[in-house]
């Protein structure tokens, strides 16, 4: 990230041009550039995550385990959800689109705690190179979840590297968290209440929750877990006294909320997308907000539904069972509210409001197959088969990674002061959304029929489907791989952005485009309600220069 | 429902019917919202498309009604939801009396199963259909997971413990036996087949397998050989509870609280004995963990669970040859009816 | 409509950062990242106190058992040191917050000692129970019945007891740092957040320890 931008002839200096030279982003404190470390960590954990997946499904186009021996293949589907999960989708929305929009939403120059922000990078990096290096030694197959005793005692892979460097890893996700917190607590711009923060606020605020109060869980149950290998302890290993149902327990009560950390700030995204490409006021602000905090909340109450067939009580079980559906319903109050806000709105159809469409209509999928996995009878027949991998992939795939690419493309010229190019940035989106569904959708019915998860070999009737959920695969592959090449080119040679290209409400827009460091010449104050896109006209400047958006309100009550 | 179609499994349980009905219904729940999200959503962007870019939409105020109704409304939808699936699970996870008794046991990476009069296949079990049978399971080192698509049955299958499932198969045929936990190098290995017969063939095969001695009779070996009988006796030499008739009743502890000796309770008393110590008696007894494998240990329970029941209520075909006879443990004096 | 130009003027206290608009911002931002930090400890010291519950109730007796063989006199000794030590840690924040710099350097160095002897003497415990070989792992060697069970204990026990321990030497390069911070003058009546953080900090590893005490050394001792 320390490709020199072409200056632009503007007064005051933007935070990509104000210092040069590496040691200025290796020791940078602003929050901005520090958005952008992230965004190359996570893209290069991303396309490594994806390499693994693509070795998988070209594995599973046939029955046989002919591509790679077993070994290599489970190591592949750990490593793949490994990478995905603690390196991809859990830092991705926060730590790139969060680190950057915060303070500008809410008028404020930084984060509350910017050395923190640059350590938690730091720590990121740290915990991903230990993760990585365990890769090349040994490699690592228990799964993503670990369980034990598999993990503890059988696995002869480098089980306590890995554990280490997750451990390490989720303090820089603890950090985030506390610096959101505190930050939107306490930095708000005169003015700006509560019920006035656009709602990618409140859903960070929620994630930074999850973040701050799920993450320790995991760290003690990852560092009891890598002792036990390590001094042979027996906590979780029944041959030594342990208990291999309590590792799941204590891994589930964080490792569930982790998908809320995951998804909540792609919803956040998307409110953004919806009422800026319809320009209108989402249709129900407070219950938008107050759903992203229930799901946070109530998404602590409901890890036992990843453990009814695993020894848990039946009682246990229908108690998780009953939180788990009260726990969907505020995600359908959000689709519905998304989905009220074109109404009777002024729907444009650019690239991020493609994702949009595809983020609402495949997050409806991946959640509504949510409630099959909360009805614990039905539960007991699709649990550890394929339907569970269609169920998250929806969500994560289609909700959490398709809220990522709308925020990346419309923030775009807010980052780098370029806009992307409109046409093949479409085409892109489209091919994503088909190959999507082809992978993904196939997999639900494998599942159904019985075909187990963490499979290398397969009875052959199982590879119709197979066949098809791999070649979508390489659709997707593709798809992910063009919005690379161009964000790249436009970096240099895309046209140059306005302050607000969209014509959108939102502190962000009303700074230059690249804002300069300091973000804000004068800290706003603020009179106006989110989403005021009625109140007045929200000027779109057309071509260059970085001039501020007059679209003010007039002051309301 | 037909093995045509290429969506489902075969039903083949009682089971499988039952939670068909849930996963068509939940079907047609999802089908219905996603539908009706995807049209309303197609239909808003088409009606309400911008038109020109200086256009102003007016502020629609949000609706509170709208508001309570999608959120009542699918709430109500997913109570019946829950009501539905958690008595659906309860119905999966009580055998019915009666059931016939299979043992198994989980290994990287294969399936011992146990006939409780002597036959024992690897990686294929053999039921009759018409009748619920219930297994009662360990594994022998990871987790595994005892799935059989088409019977709608799916267990972990748990080293340390004992876990349960039960199924009645409905139709004649070979159905796909899963391991469904990631268990290691050759997860994808552990399957197998379950056999279901009609009852008379399934007779036919139980005679005429090569029965190596039933269970029992493995369990009393095991009892002999660990000496089991030194302590464990009827008479005043005992340094600990008498076994006989021992299973399914109740049992007093030290600490005062009663549980029942049911098979995990019989399986704890062999690897942790002290952790539930009988009123009135030390914590002499050494544990045999690692001494006695999963199986030994079925082998023991099975024999235990004979001790001291009249022969009339055993339900196996004897084995060709051998008389069936009422059990009676190893000490007394053979003839002598048990107490 | 705006505020005036904040920015651009010389920003006044020199320990107050450039992204905050006063002293009082910074202070009430520090001190809501110092409270939510505690509770993510909180959080993590959790996950293990679960695990201790739920042996523990498993396994009372064998539990019982191997509290015993802990001893109870330095444990004693210890929650003594650290209750003193939250009391001078109290008394510099104290000091600090009224301008007493030698005040404010003599209690932080005291809750120092005694945080160091905290550490001395938890070696010396665990120096103990690696004699009679109580280490967890292949030399564990235990005497009488629940082996297992009392293996499992001392797990929990180490495992628990070291991480306390590693956030009192946390701690205590902490209270360095502030100590050479006061001896250069940096903390005054209008500016001394971070010796009442790190106050907050001690604070909370100090009753991280009441819990474990009573938990850990006192199962089954009566009178």
């Amino acid at each position: 990230m320390s490709a020199v931008p072409v200056p632009r002839a503007a007064e005051v200096p933007d935070y990509l041009n104000a210092r040069y030279g590496v040691k200025s982003w290796l020791l940078t404190r602003d929050h901005k550039r520090i958005a952008l470390l992230y965004l190359a960590s996570v893209t290069v954990f991303f396309f490594l995550g994806g390499a693994f997946a693509v070795l998988i499904r070209l594995e599973l186009v046939t029955p046989a385990g002919d591509l790679v021996q077993s070994e290599t293949y489970n190591k592949l589907f750990t490593m793949h959800g490994v990478i995905m999960i603690f390196f991809f989708l859990i830092p991705s929305i926060p730590a790139v689109l969060g680190n950057f929009l915060v303070p500008l939403m809410i008028g404020a120059k930084d984060l509350a705690f910017p050395r923190l922000n640059l350590l938690s990078w730091y720590i990121f990096v740290a915990g991903g190179i230990f993760t990585l290096w365990s890769v090349v030694h040994g490699g690592l197959d228990t799964g993503w979840t670990f369980y034990t005793p598999y993990s503890t005692t059988y696995s002869n892979t480098a089980v306590i590297t890995a554990g280490i460097g997750i451990f390490v890893t989720g303090f820089s996700s603890i950090l985030t968290g506390l610096n959101f917190i505190v930050t939107i607590h306490r930095m708000r711009a005169p003015g700006l209440t509560w019920f006035r923060l656009p709602l990618f606020i409140w859903s960070h605020y929620a994630t930074s929750l999850i973040m701050v109060l799920g993450t320790p869980v995991l760290a003690i149950t990852v560092l009891l877990l890598v002792a036990e290998r390590a001094f042979r302890l027996g906590i979780f290993d029944p041959a030594l006294g342990g208990d291999p149902v309590l590792f799941q327990h204590l891994f589930w009560f964080y490792s569930h909320p982790a998908v809320y950390i995951m998804i909540l700030p792609a919803m956040g995204v998307i409110s953004e997308l919806v009422t800026a490409f319809s320009r209108k006021n989402i249709f129900g602000y407070r219950f938008v907000a107050y759903a992203s905090v229930g799901i946070a909340v109530l998404g602590f109450f409901v890890w036992g539904h990843h453990m009814f067939v695993s020894g848990q009580s039946v009682y246990a079980g229908m108690i998780f069972s009953i939180l788990s559906f009260l726990v969907a319903v505020p995600s359908a109050v959000k689709v519905f509210n998304w989905t009220a806000t074109l109404y009777k709105g002024s729907v444009s159809f650019q690239t991020p409001m493609l994702y949009t469409f595809g983020f609402i209509g495949l997050f409806t999928i991946g959640g509504l197959t949510g409630l099959f996995l909360a009805s614990m009878g039905l539960d007991v027949h699709v649990h550890d088969t394929y339907f569970i991998v269609a169920h998250f992939h929806y969500i994560m795939v289609g909700g959490a990674i398709m809220g990522y690419l709308g925020g990346i493309h419309y923030w775009w010229p807010k980052i780098s002061g370029k806009m992307y190019p409109e046409g093949l940035a479409r085409f892109a989106a489209l091919i994503l959304f088909v190959g999507f569904n082809l992978t993904f959708f196939p997999q639900f019915i494998l599942g159904y029929l019985g075909m187990p998860r963490r499979y290398h070999a397969y009875p052959d009737e199982f590879q119709v489907l197979n066949v098809m959920s791999s070649a979508g695969a390489s659709i997707l592959g593709v798809g992910y791989l063009i919005p690379m090449f161009y964000l790249a080119w436009s970096m240099r040679y895309g046209k140059d952005a306005p302050a607000n290209p969209w014509g959108a409400t939102g502190l962000e827009w009303r700074t230059p485009s690249p804002p300069p460091t300091e973000n804000f010449a004068e800290t706003p104050v603020v009179t106006w309600e989110p989403y005021h896109y009625s109140d007045a006209p929200v000027e779109v400047k057309g071509g260059g220069g970085s001039s501020d958006a007059t679209g003010e309100a007039p002051a309301r009550a | 429902m037909d093995r045509t179609l290429p969506f489902f499994p075969e039903q083949a349980s009682t089971a499988a019917g039952r939670v068909d009905a849930l996963y068509y219904f939940l079907i047609a729940v999802s089908a219905f919202f996603t539908l009706l999200i995807a049209v309303l959503l197609v239909y808003f962007a088409v009606k309400y498309r911008r038109r020109s870019e200086s256009e102003r939409p007016q502020p629609v105020a949000g609706s509170l009604k709208l508001e309570i109704a999608w959120t009542v409304i699918p709430l109500a939808i997913s109570m019946v939801m829950f009501f539905w699936g958690a008595s659906l699970f309860f119905a999966l996870s009580r055998p019915p009396e009666g059931a016939i008794e299979i043992y198994a046991v989980g290994k990287q990476w294969m399936w011992k199963f146990q006939h409780v009069d002597g036959q024992s296949e690897i990686n294929e079990l053999h039921v009759p259909v018409g009748r619920p049978v219930r297994l009662t399971m360990a594994s022998e080192d990871v987790i595994h997971s005892f799935f059989v698509p088409a019977f709608r049955t799916k267990t972990d299958v748990l080293p340390g413990r004992l876990s349960t499932a039960w199924f009645e198969a409905t139709r004649p045929g070979r159905y796909h036996l899963f391991c469904a936990e990631y268990c290691g190098t050759k997860h994808s290995g552990m399957i197998g087949w379950i056999v279901a017969m009609d009852p008379v063939e399934y007779q036919t095969w139980l005679g005429g397998g090569a029965a190596t001695g039933s269970l029992a009779d493995a369990g009393q070996k095991l009892f002999q050989q660990h000496a089991c009988n030194t302590c464990h006796r009827p008479d005043s030499l005992a340094r600990g509870p008498n076994l006989e008739g021992l299973f399914g009743k109740p049992v007093r502890l030290a600490s005062g609280q009663t549980v029942t000796a049911d098979e995990s309770y019989l399986r704890e008393s062999i690897v942790a004995p002290n952790a539930k110590l009988v009123e009135g008696f030390q914590p002499l007894m050494p544990t045999y963990q690692g001494l006695i494998s999963e199986e030994g240990i079925l082998q023991l329970i099975a024999y235990i669970k004979s001790l001291g029941q009249p022969p009339a209520t055993q339900q196996q075909v004897p084995a060709s040859g051998a008389p069936s006879p009422g059990r009676t443990p190893a000490t007394s004096a053979p003839g002598r009816a048990t107490p | 409509m705006h505020s005036p130009a904040v920015a651009e003027r010389p920003h006044g206290h020199p320990a107050l950062a450039h992204h905050f608009e006063s002293l009082a911002q910074q202070k009430q931002a520090s001190s809501l990242g110092m409270w939510v930090f505690l509770v993510t400890e909180i959080l993590f010291f959790g996950g293990a106190f679960l695990a201790y519950i739920v042996y523990r109730s498993a396994y009372p007796e064998a539990f019982a058992g191997a509290s015993h063989h802990l001893d109870v006199t330095l444990g004693a000794i210890n929650t003594a040191v650290l209750i003193v030590s939250s009391l001078t840690m109290a008394l510099a924040v104290h000091a600090a917050q009224t301008g007493r710099r030698r005040g404010t350097i003599g209690f932080l160095l005291a809750t120092m000692v005694l945080g160091a002897a905290f550490l001395v003497i938890k070696a010396v415990e665990y120096g103990h129970k690696f004699e009679d070989g109580l280490l967890p792992g292949p030399h564990f060697s235990y005497p009488g019945g629940g082996a297992r069970q009392a293996e499992l204990f001392f797990s929990i026990y180490f495992a628990m007891t070291g991480l306390h321990a590693l956030h009192m030497i946390v701690g205590l390069g902490l209270l360095a740092t502030l100590v050479w911070l006061a001896a250069r003058g940096r903390f005054s009546p209008g500016y001394n957040t971070p010796v009442e953080m790190i106050g907050l900090y001690w604070h909370f590893v100090d009753i991280v320890w009441i819990f474990l005490f009573p938990l850990l050394y006192l199962i089954g001792r009566h009178g």
